[in-house]
């Protein structure tokens, strides 16, 4: 039985699809399977961020509505054998999506992978509310802004209300994972310190994702982070958010905190 | 004529709770003042129950109906009337309710929709929350002290009929003493609130001296005016 995973945040804009897409490389590298679902039906993107746009034929929509088999809409990468792509329509809206229809996906993926990954649309609607239904656990992707950090707290108490696993009075876990990090602004005080953030959330962390032009680079690529530039500082740190994801124990880094004797001298700022 | 079912309709009593409006006269600057503190926080009326209790104002039925229009281009919706004379009702106004101060002892079941129907109607005194109360949540308990072993986050807020004891950080609203209990007190370990209120006496986060920011706090009514203290 495969672990369900949702990645979910409240606000837009602040790194679902990304990490949904560099997690799943960096789990399916490991040798896991993993399947990425799009719940963000009506603006898709896990497509392009996995570069896998020009082969859907099937979506979620369809598999729902009993128009497709799971296995026709379901999309190998090319890169990695074990990672699969369940894409989202972008022609219906949210409303298509129903309740045991998501539940019966969810559980026929459950069966077939180890991971499965489900990308949570922005907001508190339907769609999103779906997508975390019947998660076991939840990544809540947060900036360190107030914005992003007050939308991830109102998201945490849905996950402790609105999934399945809360109204039979069990939890689902938690994880916290903080992306575009930028410790130059952090440390002159225009983003909040990653110790604000946990206050604020009381979430446990599963890790820091610097700021990083590798992102979009890899994105515009088609290509998970992971896969792209494994040795960017947005890759490394998914691979140990991945890593810890799996039960391992890696030491927390934040990024471009330490800094050499020379960007000391000069004051330069560690890339 | 045939009987279609054999179910027996049932009409059951309940009560609920709702904001209770005392005008005084004059209306003109009794709204005035109405506006200033919606301004201050707009949309706080907006959907829930409010009552208008009409003992210190004399109004004939015209003056009724502007007085309820007044409040409905405000957002607020009034769902009963008190202490108006029943003959100057009309079907264009709301109903005359009977209503009376609840005391602390009194028990008001109050319609949650997240606990089952098969609760059990009496609550105790007290509630416990063990765990942060997130943004956008809202714990109701009309009869006792609440205690929140978390922090209360941005957006959420904790209403009670008694005492409000944070022991994390206070970022959303706590309503305290509810039901008219001005004895009730607010605590908490750091003060980053939205709004505190004891009584029905507010004051918004702009209203609260900036040096007790980030400190743990408590707030308490003294003649009707709410006094922030540092706790240490």
């Amino acid at each position: 039985m495969g672990k369900v995973l949702v990645v979910t945040s409240g606000k837009g804009g602040v790194g679902k699809t990304t990490t949904t897409a560099a997690l799943g490389a960096a789990l399916a590298q490991a040798g896991e399977t993993v399947v990425v679902v799009d719940f963000d039906v009506g603006l898709r993107n896990l497509d392009l961020v996995m570069g896998a746009e020009r082969r859907v034929v099937f979506d979620l929509i369809n598999v729902i509505q009993g128009v497709a088999k799971l296995s026709q809409a379901l999309i190998r990468d090319k890169r990695l054998e074990t990672l699969w792509l369940l894409p989202a329509s972008q022609t219906r809206d949210k409303d298509a999506l129903t309740e045991e229809g998501v539940r019966q996906v969810i559980a026929e993926l459950r069966e077939r992978f180890d991971w499965v990954i489900c990308d949570s649309p922005a907001g508190i609607e339907r769609g999103a509310i779906l997508a975390m239904r019947y998660a076991d656990a939840a990544i809540i992707v947060t900036n360190p802004e107030v914005s992003s950090v007050r939308d991830s707290d109102r998201i945490i108490g849905m996950l402790d209300s609105k999934t399945e696993r809360a109204e039979n009075g069990s939890r689902i876990d938690k994880h916290l994972l903080i992306t575009r990090y930028d410790a130059g602004r952090a440390q002159r005080g225009e983003m909040l310190s990653i110790d604000d953030v946990l206050e604020i959330l009381s979430t446990p962390l599963l890790g820091i994702i610097p700021e990083s032009q590798d992102v979009l680079r890899a994105s515009n690529v088609g290509a998970p982070v992971t896969l792209a530039n494994q040795l960017s500082g947005a890759g490394r740190a998914y691979a140990e958010a991945a890593r810890r994801l799996q039960g391992e124990s890696v030491a927390m880094t934040v990024p471009n905190q330490k800094r050499g004797l020379f960007d000391k001298l000069f004051g330069r700022r560690a890339a | 004529m045939p009987i279609a079912s054999q179910r027996t309709m049932r009409f059951l009593g309940r009560s609920y709770m709702a904001f209770v409006f005392t005008p005084e006269e004059p209306i003109i600057d009794w709204l005035a003042q109405l506006d200033s503190w919606l301004a201050r926080s707009p949309g706080f009326f907006g959907g829930r129950p409010v009552v208008l209790d009409l003992v210190n104002v004399k109004l004939h039925k015209p003056g009724m109906v502007h007085l309820v229009a007044c409040l409905l281009e405000r957002g607020i919706r009034v769902i009963g009337l008190e202490g108006a004379d029943p003959a100057q009702l009309g079907p264009d106004l709301p109903p005359l309710l009977s209503g009376r101060a609840v005391n602390s002892n009194e028990l008001i079941a109050l319609a949650r929709p997240e606990q089952p129907a098969a609760a059990p109607p009496k609550q105790p005194a007290s509630l416990l929350i063990d765990r942060p109360v997130r943004s956008g949540q809202s714990i109701i308990h009309p009869e006792g002290d609440v205690s929140v072993l978390g922090s209360v986050g941005s957006g959420a807020e904790i209403v009670a009929g008694g005492s409000i004891h944070i022991y994390g950080t206070l970022r959303g609203r706590a309503m305290a003493g509810h039901m008219g209990n001005s004895r009730a007190r607010i605590f908490c370990q750091k003060i980053e609130a939205e709004l505190l209120a004891i009584n029905g006496y507010y004051r918004t986060a702009e209203e609260i001296d900036a040096s007790y920011r980030g400190r743990p706090m408590q707030a308490w009514l003294n003649d009707n005016v709410m006094m922030i203290t540092a706790l240490n």
